[in-house]
């Protein structure tokens, strides 16, 4: 395998920095990788990208298509609240998996509710990432003191359960909020509570192993032509710690949504104006034993083919890019 | 030695430190305790007062030390909710919450174990395979779902198990147990299905991985070529070699499953320390919170110490390192 960092920048055909199916473009070089190969030879992997696509697809192209805007409590009727499911015999149009006591389209608050936990999750695992990559980057490469303090927060941290963590941050940020700010700002807090319980395990990955790249003659060759500390880090070795990282990402994308999902239905999440896909459970939770079934059923059902899918091609990656299993 | 026992009692110590200024640090965010505590009559000398005596006007290091010495005796202070002894409700609370997560473990390791050799075994059969992406499953889904999921199936639809509560419980001294009651049998056994699961899916992968592994060694080969039967081999060499990473993350856990329980109990409304704790949360108890922050971190970092330790004295390798 060629680091694409070694190739020169100039006198490239077009088609390597546009994809494109030429002999030598991104797809076709894409399509001859190991990576590929064991995507194409893994079921499991391949439907779980495909049911994730297909989930993200339509819960952001939800509001084209879906009956009511579910946060507009305008458009909400209570003479159509209970309706079941539209294959049961009390079933209307257009509700097709019935409405809850608001007379809130199910299909409308879960597809809304999904780009709720999927943005929230992504987010999270964006900013986690930022964090934990700079902070484990700084304490690899510097070592010291910079190391022993970043280090010994992250073991703080690690000494509290991940999600007493989150559920702490979360239940405090909203109390510094000022009141007309707790309902917008929610989905902040949560992003800032799942972060704060997530980055740490970014930071030791990618310490150790930036530990371990310091000592390899390149990093040696690059400080000696004097190339400044910042980009050593950045372009030198940063490249070379992603592979783990880029697994642990994937699985924490799965473990985000989890948490959001978690805090909101214990209640310290998404308020019930904007429901998530937990709101949503810890609402319908409450109908649990007066026969209303699909007000819980389906977020479940939902929620769960999210983590799946995304666990499921989290998995794969994990093996794939393992040296050790090839 | 007693040098890497004394460090490791030292780093649990400084840990300990800074999670109760976390703890003490969440009052701070919280706002004036006095205006907490205060009702409408009181007059502005009779907050200063209280302020006074509650020690607010001290400095901030002062006030910290306060804190970690009251809660290293015991004393967390009062409840603002309903002005009770903190130490007292959770104490209450406290036997609930750890039969549930002993239940749990126990269950985890007997459903654990025999299916993850079961999956080791009978690598790329289809029973194998298919309990390997139940496993995905049981991973995936978040334990209130899988609560919500076995109240609808056995308490609504079945009516078998209850949903909520503890049923009947015998008090013992202090500890009041429900395994010496038919309802209470009856009431832990949904709940710690849904706390068990995801531990299940982990020891199952954990001990599959471990058999895999251990099967290939040359004592397993060797013992096959001496015509030792298979399921002595299973049994008897294999799965003892791969109990020891079992029984350490099974150690490990039993903190992180104290803290998952909370959201076990608010599912199936089981008066345990979590129930205590979110409502705590949703009616900003922060003397109630912090408490429970401080002991549920206590467990884990007294938990990770011990085995730490305990590894320690069993293997003299890992005390050089560091």
């Amino acid at each position: 395998m060629t680091d694409p960092a070694t190739q020169p920048q100039v006198n490239l055909p077009a088609d390597a920095i546009l994809p494109s199916d030429g002999p030598d473009g991104r797809i076709a070089r894409w399509r001859k990788s190991d990576l590929w190969y064991s995507f194409t030879r893994n079921p499991s992997a391949i439907l779980g990208t495909l049911v994730l696509l297909l989930l993200v697809l339509a819960a952001f192209a939800a509001p084209l298509y879906v009956p009511q805007n579910p946060y507009d409590p305008g458009q909400l009727d209570l003479l159509n609240a209970e309706i079941p499911p539209i294959w049961h015999s009390d079933g209307m149009w257009p509700f097709l998996l019935g409405t809850d006591t608001q007379g809130r389209d199910m299909l409308s608050a879960i597809l809304y509710g999904s780009r709720i936990s999927i943005v929230i999750g992504f987010a999270s695992v964006a900013l986690s990432l930022a964090i934990g990559l700079m902070f484990g980057l700084f304490a690899g490469y510097f070592g010291g003191f910079t190391d022993t303090v970043l280090m010994r927060l992250g073991d703080i941290l690690l000494s509290i359960p991940t999600i007493l963590v989150a559920i702490l941050v979360s239940a405090v940020a909203r109390q510094a909020l000022p009141a007309n700010l707790r309902e917008i700002g929610a989905a902040g807090v949560l992003v800032l509570a799942i972060t704060l319980a997530a980055w740490v395990q970014y930071a030791r990955t990618v310490r150790a192993q930036t530990a371990v790249e310091r000592k390899r003659e390149y990093i040696a060759t690059a400080r000696l032509l004097k190339v400044p500390a910042r980009r050593v880090m950045f372009h030198h070795i940063l490249p070379n710690t992603l592979t783990p990282v880029f697994v642990a990402a994937t699985l924490n994308f799965g473990m985000a949504i989890l948490t959001e999902a978690t805090l909101s239905f214990l209640g310290i999440g998404m308020p019930p104006s904007q429901p998530s896909l937990g709101t949503l459970i810890r609402l319908g939770n409450d109908f649990l034993f007066s026969g209303i079934w699909w007000v819980v059923v389906f977020p479940v059902i939902q929620l769960s083919l999210l983590v799946v899918s995304v666990n499921l091609v989290g998995d794969w990656l994990r093996d794939a890019l393992n040296p050790k299993l090839r | 030695m007693l040098v890497f026992i004394l460090r490791r009692l030292f780093n649990a110590a400084f840990v300990m430190l800074a999670v109760a200024f976390l703890a003490f640090a969440i009052f701070r965010v919280a706002g004036d305790p006095v205006e907490m505590m205060a009702n409408e009559q009181m007059t502005q000398a009779d907050r200063d007062a209280l302020r006074e005596r509650m020690g607010l006007n001290d400095p901030m290091l002062v006030q910290y030390g306060r804190f970690v010495a009251n809660a290293a005796s015991g004393d967390f202070g009062m409840s603002w909710r309903n002005g009770q002894e903190v130490l007292g409700l959770i104490g209450e609370r406290f036997p609930a919450t750890m039969e549930l997560v002993l239940v749990a473990t126990f269950l985890s390791l007997a459903i654990g174990l025999p299916l993850g050799v079961l999956t080791a075994i009978g690598r790329g059969r289809w029973y194998a395979e298919a309990l390997q992406l139940v496993s995905i499953i049981g991973v995936s889904l978040p334990s209130f779902v899988v609560g919500i999921l076995l109240i609808l199936v056995f308490s609504v639809t079945l009516g078998i198990a209850p949903a909520f509560g503890r049923g009947e419980v015998v008090d013992w001294g202090w500890w009041s147990t429900g395994f010496l009651t038919h309802s209470g049998r009856a009431a832990l056994l949904l709940p710690s299905i849904a706390l068990a699961l995801y531990q299940i899916t982990l020891v199952m992968r954990l001990v599959r991985a471990e058999m895999l592994e251990v099967m290939r060694s040359d004592f397993v080969k060797f013992a096959r070529a001496r015509g030792v039967p298979r399921h002595r081999i299973w049994f008897l060499h294999a799965l003892r070699n791969c109990l020891m990473p079992v029984i350490t993350m099974t150690a490990m856990n039993v903190g992180s499953l104290i803290a998952f329980a909370l959201i076990t109990e608010t599912v199936f409304q089981w008066p345990g320390m979590g129930l205590l704790f979110i409502q705590a949360v949703t009616f900003l108890d922060f003397p109630v919170m912090s408490a429970y922050l401080v002991i549920i971190s206590f467990i884990f970092v007294a938990l990770n110490t011990a085995v730490d330790i305990a590894y320690a004295v069993i293997d003299p390798r890992l005390r050089e390192t560091k």
